[in-house]
């Protein structure tokens, strides 16, 4: 745990812009289904919720079921309509929770 | 004992056969059903029209265990009329939720991407649901080489 998101949100943009984001959160995503080599089943642990945030509005989120593949990535838009701040949080299934912070300067 | 004729041996081993079959069956109808299910859960037994959904999958997966998935659904994300739910089910996985995304007005666009788990060769069903309460569905069969739950 504690690894480090990666995020592709472009730095600048013009009022009323879509703009692409792309995170990539490192996790296992073990999902539960996988048996170790004495045949016990790994217990599952995934991230189970992403969410997005702009200037404290929620933009996209997403409800995650084991069959995400490791380091769940996520791709989508937002328009942007004034200059702020991204969040985005990953929820682990132990409760852990993961945030990142990425701002935009709206021209 | 008497001894089988041929004819009876050939009936014991079509009924085996079918018998087989059946089970294997049985087993891909449960995980259906159970999205199935899920799809109804959703859509709150509403029918959801086919149409307006764009799926972006390989239609071979080598590798079962990261599939690109693309969803794009054609609407105008106004603040009154606008996207806000997608759900994602697989007909052939041990589970068959993969994912529900949610977007609001100010996602701009209904598109979301992500890479995905697959057991085994089956369809992807997505089901969008707009803030004025209808539901668009679609699906794709992905083959898939190497199945990508582990086991």
């Amino acid at each position: 745990m504690a690894e480090k998101p990666r995020l592709k949100i472009p730095k600048e943009a013009k009022k009323g812009d879509l703009v692409e984001i792309k995170t990539l959160m490192p996790h296992i995503m073990e999902s539960g289904q996988r048996k170790d080599k004495d045949g016990k089943a790994i217990p599952r642990k995934i991230i189970n919720k992403f969410a997005c945030e702009f200037n404290g509005k929620p933009v996209f989120s997403a409800e995650l079921e084991p069959a995400i593949a490791a380091n769940p990535y996520m791709q989508f838009f937002a328009k942007v309509e004034e200059s702020g701040t991204f969040k985005f949080t990953w929820t682990d299934d132990d409760g852990t929770v993961t945030t990142a912070e990425e701002t935009i300067t709206v021209g | 004992m008497r001894q089988l004729s041929r004819r009876a041996t050939l009936v014991l081993g079509a009924g085996g056969a079918a018998l087989s079959v059946l089970g294997w069956g049985g087993r891909a109808q449960a995980a259906a059903k159970e999205a199935a299910e899920q799809i109804a859960k959703f859509t709150g037994g509403k029918t959801a029209e086919k149409g307006k959904l764009t799926i972006e999958l390989p239609e071979i997966a080598e590798n079962g265990n990261t599939v690109p998935l693309s969803v794009v659904v054609d609407a105008p994300m106004t603040a009154d009329n606008y996207v806000s739910e997608v759900l994602v089910v697989a007909e052939g996985n041990p589970n068959p939720g993969v994912a529900t995304f949610h977007f609001s007005a100010m996602s701009g666009k209904a598109e979301a991407s992500t890479r995905i788990r697959l057991a085994t060769t089956q369809n992807i069903v997505v089901v969008a649901k707009t803030s004025k309460g209808e539901f668009f569905t679609g699906q794709k069969l992905v083959k898939v080489t190497i199945g990508g739950c582990g086991g």
